[in-house]
């Protein structure tokens, strides 16, 4: 297992609870009809995001999905901005544009949300074919879920990628659900073996509510990747605790009581915070951690709060680059 | 001057901005073989002016047949600084890659608040006309016309169609274009230095005062040479190509509307929502001032495209079918169309 700084072990604790803390203010402002429309939470997956993000270097690039606040909070993104975006402020990061399903940051390489399943992954596979052909040493990961995970441009773009030896990671975030169906259900094998099919490393991360474990699978495939080796796909099973979208409410139990018990026990937070406390941290540093990240949702708030709407101007730019929209 | 063939003048034109930016490259089916005759000089790897031995397989790349895969790469690309030209043959595949159109390539940018830029232009070609049968007979740049964020191209000459590409190249918002197969041997006298037609610009192929026909990708040709049989007759026809169907160049129309006060409009696509209809509405609701007579479309039937060639020929705008719609407008009696319509 890679050695890491204290420093790093700290800021991925605080990663994942900010994660925890911002979607978890975002779930209850879509109960008060605070942010228009609903959201769907990272909240129980931290540990799979952000030993992904953080795998990562600064200058690349990473795509997401509709489950995606944590992709670019994981990234580095600063919270304000993000969560003006969830209200459809005029300082989102989209400039209210976007909205939940579409969050964006470039400046972190975030290139992206996609309310499609699976359709951003060829644009991350993109960014790794610009990373080759101008020799500027960028790494790209595509995540995509277990429902994703059986649509075809997905096999597409692992296609192209092993081809080409791109520098991608392809990351199935395996919580088990594809919104009420279950994944084995509807999924033929394990996610990871495909991979064998267009002669790239499979590598299923059980361990996907611990934090360093994902950290270092990812690692071993951003560095692959980095050298030239080409892409790998890294399967991480975990699981959400909330609903599919906040405010949902499905007719049937398609999720057993006792196996939502049984991943609450496996906390990622709860796990790290554990391991911390064996490597030197004390109470108060580690209580101080989640004192910080709430404090950083509630400026964020405050920030979102204080923040216009934009102007309903705003609606008809940014189609084209140098055209006016002609009325 | 140099007299070059529609396809002639886009591989000339990709070959100058392939000199001229080295983020530019071409991807697609079958280019490092120059299939279509647009990445090489002839049909040999050892000819002067082969695109693979030129700028190396880093920059022309064949890809597998995944269109969805290839659009969506591209596009990605294109957010993160290339400027690629993707060259998806026929026409027809781009629904295959439908999603990747639509949700990324057409939304990004706007959804991500202009943090993206989409600097890609996607070549395919439109083989109708061909015998080649429903699957490989489409006009599909209405359906594209219709989603937001695309900018579509459908030359009719050789000189439009290198000098639009050149601006598609340059453009950093994703650009279509359509090129038709019916044309790809036409031949024009083009310049030999580089130049560039400006998106959004129509051309008046033919001025007259009577009439204005606006004409779409082959239909150009069939109306030119409509306005020469009806310039027997008497009749003056301007013929005004938009060569951009988005942005389109409504001013260059209203203009030639108001002038001549009836209006034809033809186009080789399907007749419901198609680039006619457009263009029959804007000035309908713009000019109708100006009308002296209805509009009259002339287009494809709703209908699929049929193999034979016996069935096939009477599906597009012929210089015959159009003529006589100019006709219709001009309320002519009949004894003077064509005894064939």
């Amino acid at each position: 297992m890679t050695q890491l700084s204290r420093e790093t072990l700290q800021e991925m604790q605080l990663r994942m609870l900010r994660i925890r803390a911002f979607d978890e203010r975002a779930s209850k402002m879509v109960k008060r009809g605070h942010i228009p429309g609903t959201v769907h939470t990272s909240i129980g997956q931290e540990a799979q995001v952000v030993g992904a993000t953080m795998a990562l270097g600064n200058g690349d690039y990473m795509s997401g999905n509709h489950r995606s606040h944590g992709h670019p909070i994981g990234k580095g993104s600063p919270l304000g901005p993000l969560m003006a975006e969830l209200v459809g402020k005029a300082t989102g990061v989209c400039k209210g544009k976007g909205g939940s399903l579409h969050l964006a940051d470039f400046a972190v390489g975030s290139l992206g949300e996609s309310g499609i399943v699976g359709s951003s992954i060829p644009i991350a596979t993109g960014a790794a074919l610009s990373s080759k052909v101008l020799g500027n040493g960028k790494v790209a990961l595509a995540f995509f879920g277990d429902g994703a995970a059986n649509q075809g441009v997905l096999y597409e773009s692992m296609n192209m990628a092993g081809v080409w030896k791109l520098p991608i990671v392809f990351l199935c975030e395996n919580n088990q659900y594809a919104l009420s169906t279950p994944a084995h259900t509807v999924t033929s094998g394990v996610i990871a073996e495909r991979a064998a099919g267009f002669g790239m490393p499979g590598v299923r991360v059980e361990e996907g509510q611990d934090v360093l474990a994902v950290y270092d699978a990812v690692s071993t495939a951003v560095t692959r990747a980095r050298a030239g080796e080409g892409p790998t796909l890294v399967e991480v099973v975990t699981y959400r605790y909330n609903e599919h979208s906040e405010g949902l409410r499905l007719g049937t139990d398609y999720r057993d009581a006792t196996e939502r018990e049984a991943w609450l026990k496996k906390d990622p937070i709860v796990l790290f915070r554990e391991h911390l406390a064996t490597q030197g941290f004390t109470e108060e540093e580690l209580d101080g951690l989640q004192a910080t990240a709430l404090a950083e949702v509630d400026e964020a708030v405050a920030f979102t709060d204080a923040s216009p709407y934009p102007d309903r101007s705003v609606a008809f730019d940014d189609l084209y680059t140098d055209t006016e929209y002609a009325a | 001057m140099t007299v070059m063939s529609f396809l002639g003048a886009i591989g000339a034109a990709q070959r100058e901005a392939m000199d001229a930016d080295e983020r530019v490259i071409i991807i697609g089916e079958d280019v490092e073989a120059n299939v279509y005759g647009t990445t090489g000089a002839g049909k040999s790897r050892s000819d002067k002016g082969d695109f693979l031995q030129m700028y190396g397989k880093n920059r022309i790349r064949n890809t597998p047949i995944s269109e969805e895969g290839i659009v969506g790469a591209a596009a990605g690309a294109a957010m993160t600084g290339l400027r690629p030209i993707v060259d998806l043959s026929y026409s027809s595949f781009l629904y295959m890659a439908m999603d990747q159109f639509v949700n990324q390539v057409a939304k990004n940018r706007y959804m991500f608040g202009g943090q993206a830029s989409m600097p890609v232009v996607f070549r395919s070609a439109m083989f109708y006309g061909l015998n080649t049968g429903a699957h490989h007979s489409d006009r599909p740049y209405p359906m594209f016309m219709n989603v937001p964020g695309l900018k579509i191209i459908a030359p009719s000459s050789p000189r439009d169609a290198k000098g639009l590409l050149r601006s598609a190249i340059d453009s950093d918002d994703p650009v279509l274009t359509f090129e038709a197969c019916l044309l790809w041997a036409s031949k024009e006298e083009v310049e030999d230095e580089e130049f560039w037609i400006p998106l959004g610009v129509a051309r008046t192929a033919r001025e007259g005062t009577d009439v204005t026909i606006v004409a779409i990708s082959s239909s150009v040709p069939e109306a030119v040479a409509a306005a020469e049989i009806l310039a027997e007759e008497g009749v003056s026809v301007e013929v005004i190509d938009p060569r951009t169907l988005v942005p389109l160049d409504r001013d260059a129309i209203l203009r030639s509307v108001a002038k001549t006060g009836r209006l034809v409009v033809a186009e080789p696509a399907h007749r419901t929502c198609g680039a006619a209809a457009e263009i029959s509405a804007l000035v309908a609701e713009e000019a109708f001032d100006s009308l002296r007579a209805k509009i009259v479309r002339v287009t494809a039937p709703d209908m699929q495209i049929p193999f034979s060639p016996s069935l096939e020929k009477q599906m597009y705008p012929t210089k015959d079918t159009i003529a006589a719609a100019v006709r219709q407008v001009l309320d002519l009696a009949p004894a003077l169309q064509p005894a064939a319509s």
